[in-house]
């Protein structure tokens, strides 16, 4: 239990009460072939019946959907980048990043240790998902997200967000996102092998000359103990609108409550001091 | 930095990298008047059954009543905002379908609904004047959960990502706690004939004082552990700003009317009112700063890049 609210945990399965868990499963998604196609978010509404959620457009790149929320399961990214070309410099000028995004399915997922109901819980798989008939819709969850991810469904009431297709991944199956990417930039697997490829995509990346490229969530020693979900990035997290050094809210929730207690009992004895004397 | 006519900044723009502006953050989905309303009522009736139970135990029975009637109406106002900011009303029960520790939402229910049930029950039987024992067994519950109630919302607040929330977690129990004395004591002085009313004045007194210099510290963000001037930036800006500010001077002015209240009814009433106004804008000045906080990417990703620089 002793890093069970902070820290590397290892059976995040067992810890949450499984005996006997299948292999934990992840997402590894190598933005360095992404091709912003987009089959991902719409494999994704397709397969889970996710409602529209607007047809505007940005009018700030070739990314009409904005981000993740309670009907955006995946979100790609897309960013166009000058720099001023050199002598030499081959392919300089412009860069195209794309990237395509999820819920971390966080080792510490500050989402689950909110919920007042207990409607978001830890899968077999050790991912995290809403169970819909039990959601009553407080938002808290919205709040504690550190991604930005779930968020509350207009007209609907409940909170959202991806499951890694619980429904298909207990099947044996790949999540949709991952069955319908085009180049593999979405890996789907146990979460220590999806480490190991992804270490080695690093290197070979690194090796080419591709200084810039780095993993974004596979540490266990962050935040959040290290995201099932992670990623290979190309420039600095917040770039792509990832929170740069994210930490679960309840890391600090031990010492919320002692202040809270302080204030509790500051608050009893100035009543009863103000009671004190004549009347 | 071009220099022009001798001109120069003074503080340096903020630097930061985003996806086109966009939050990292997600807007917190509570919406005002609820939150800020439940805060408010969860702190009087708090404080108003301790205040209560103390009436009791020493003999002064208008006091005892009206307090007892405030923290069961209180609890009761608190409870229906909250059910009505819930995405399906209809689930308000689920609330209590499992305890949850690390939910400060969950003991937060279930520390409502006992101290709504205490409340409840001492209030029912001080007014009908029927079994005044379990009323006076429950005020005694009530002073227990009452203090609780009042302070654990600066936990729920603070256990969020949002930045001026969190960063807060010292001071906004101790703020909300300030302000429940206050507003509970405004109640008091102001319903409660003079003579009665002296413990009442006494815990608007200390109450305002105490949210006054937790106002004060969490504007400043002192001892707030990173990036303190940035992280405090909404409660001293915009609304949330204008709110707090707003808040303090009602506060202060409740508080030195507070000192003149024994000798007036009217001056009572209307420190009461002053009171009153500065605990609700406390509230909504708190909550509109972290709507400030998650909105701005600046708030999430300066402190966290400044954080791993540093490798804290």
């Amino acid at each position: 239990m002793s890093n069970s609210l902070y820290g590397p945990l290892h059976d995040v399965a067992e810890d949450a009460g499984y005996a006997d868990p299948p292999a934990r499963a992840g997402f590894f998604t190598d933005t360095s072939v992404c091709i912003g196609c987009k089959a991902c978010e719409v494999a994704c509404k397709e397969w889970n019946a996710v409602p529209d959620d607007g047809f505007a457009l940005t009018g700030m790149s070739y990314d009409n959907t904005g981000g993740l929320g309670a009907s955006t399961w995946r979100h790609v990214a897309f960013i166009e980048q000058s720099r001023p070309r050199e002598v030499g410099d081959g392919d300089g000028g412009t860069r195209w990043l794309m990237a395509s995004d999820v819920c971390k399915h966080c080792t510490h997922a500050a989402c689950l240790d909110v919920c007042p109901t207990g409607a978001l819980f830890r899968t077999e798989f050790a991912t995290v998902v809403v169970q819909q008939d039990v959601c009553n819709g407080c938002a808290y969850c919205v709040s504690a997200c550190p991604y930005g991810v779930i968020d509350r469904r207009e007209g609907d009431g409940r909170a959202w967000k991806c499951t890694m297709c619980y429904d298909r991944i207990a099947d044996g199956m790949e999540p949709a996102c991952a069955k319908a990417c085009p180049t593999d930039s979405i890996q789907y697997g146990p979460l220590d092998e999806l480490r190991e490829r992804a270490r080695a995509r690093l290197d070979e990346l690194h090796e080419q000359g591709v200084a810039e490229a780095r993993l974004y969530g596979e540490d266990e020693n962050d935040g959040v103990g290290g995201d099932g979900a992670f990623f290979l990035l190309l420039d600095e997290p917040e770039t792509y609108g990832l929170p740069p050094d994210p930490v679960v809210t309840t890391r600090d929730l031990p010492a919320m409550w002692k202040w809270a207690g302080g204030a509790a009992a500051a608050l009893a004895g100035a009543v009863a001091v103000s009671f004190l004397g004549r009347r | 930095m071009p220099k022009r006519g001798g001109e120069r900044a003074m503080v340096p723009r903020v630097e930061f990298g985003s996806y086109y502006g966009r939050p990292v953050l997600k807007r917190p989905r509570w919406q005002a008047p609820h939150l800020p309303g439940y805060l408010y009522f969860g702190g009087l009736s708090g404080a108003a059954a301790a205040m209560a139970a103390m009436a009791d135990a020493t003999g002064r029975g208008r006091l005892s009543l009206t307090g007892r009637v405030t923290a069961a109406t209180a609890a009761a106002a608190g409870s229906a905002l909250l059910v009505a900011e819930l995405g399906r009303p209809e689930r308000f029960l689920n609330m209590l379908r499992v305890f949850k520790p690390t939910s400060p939402m969950s003991v937060g229910s279930w520390v409502l609904a006992t101290h709504g049930a205490l409340t409840g029950l001492s209030a029912a039987s001080g007014v009908t004047g029927a079994a005044p024992w379990l009323g006076r067994a429950a005020g005694a519950g009530a002073a227990l959960t009452g203090p609780v109630l009042a302070t654990y919302t600066g936990v729920l607040m603070a256990d969020t990502a949002v930045p001026a929330w969190h960063e807060g977690y010292r001071h906004l129990p101790l703020l909300f706690a300030g302000s429940a004395l206050a507003s509970a004591g405004a109640v008091g002085m102001a319903a409660v004939p003079r003579g009665q009313a002296g413990p009442a004045r006494r815990m608007a007194l200390l109450g305002a004082g105490l949210e006054l210099a937790a106002a004060g510290t969490l504007e400043k963000g002192a001892g707030m552990r990173e990036q303190a001037e940035l992280i405090s930036e909404p409660y001293r800006t915009g609304r949330a700003g204008a709110l707090l500010r707003l808040g303090r001077g009602l506060t202060a002015a409740g508080a030195a009317g507070a000192f003149a209240a024994g000798r007036s009814r009217t001056v009572a009433v209307v420190s009461g009112l002053a009171l009153t106004g500065g605990a609700l804008c406390t509230r909504f000045g708190v909550f509109y700063a972290g709507l400030a906080s998650a909105e701005d990417p600046k708030y999430t990703v300066v402190p966290q890049r400044a954080r791993r620089a540093t490798g804290a």
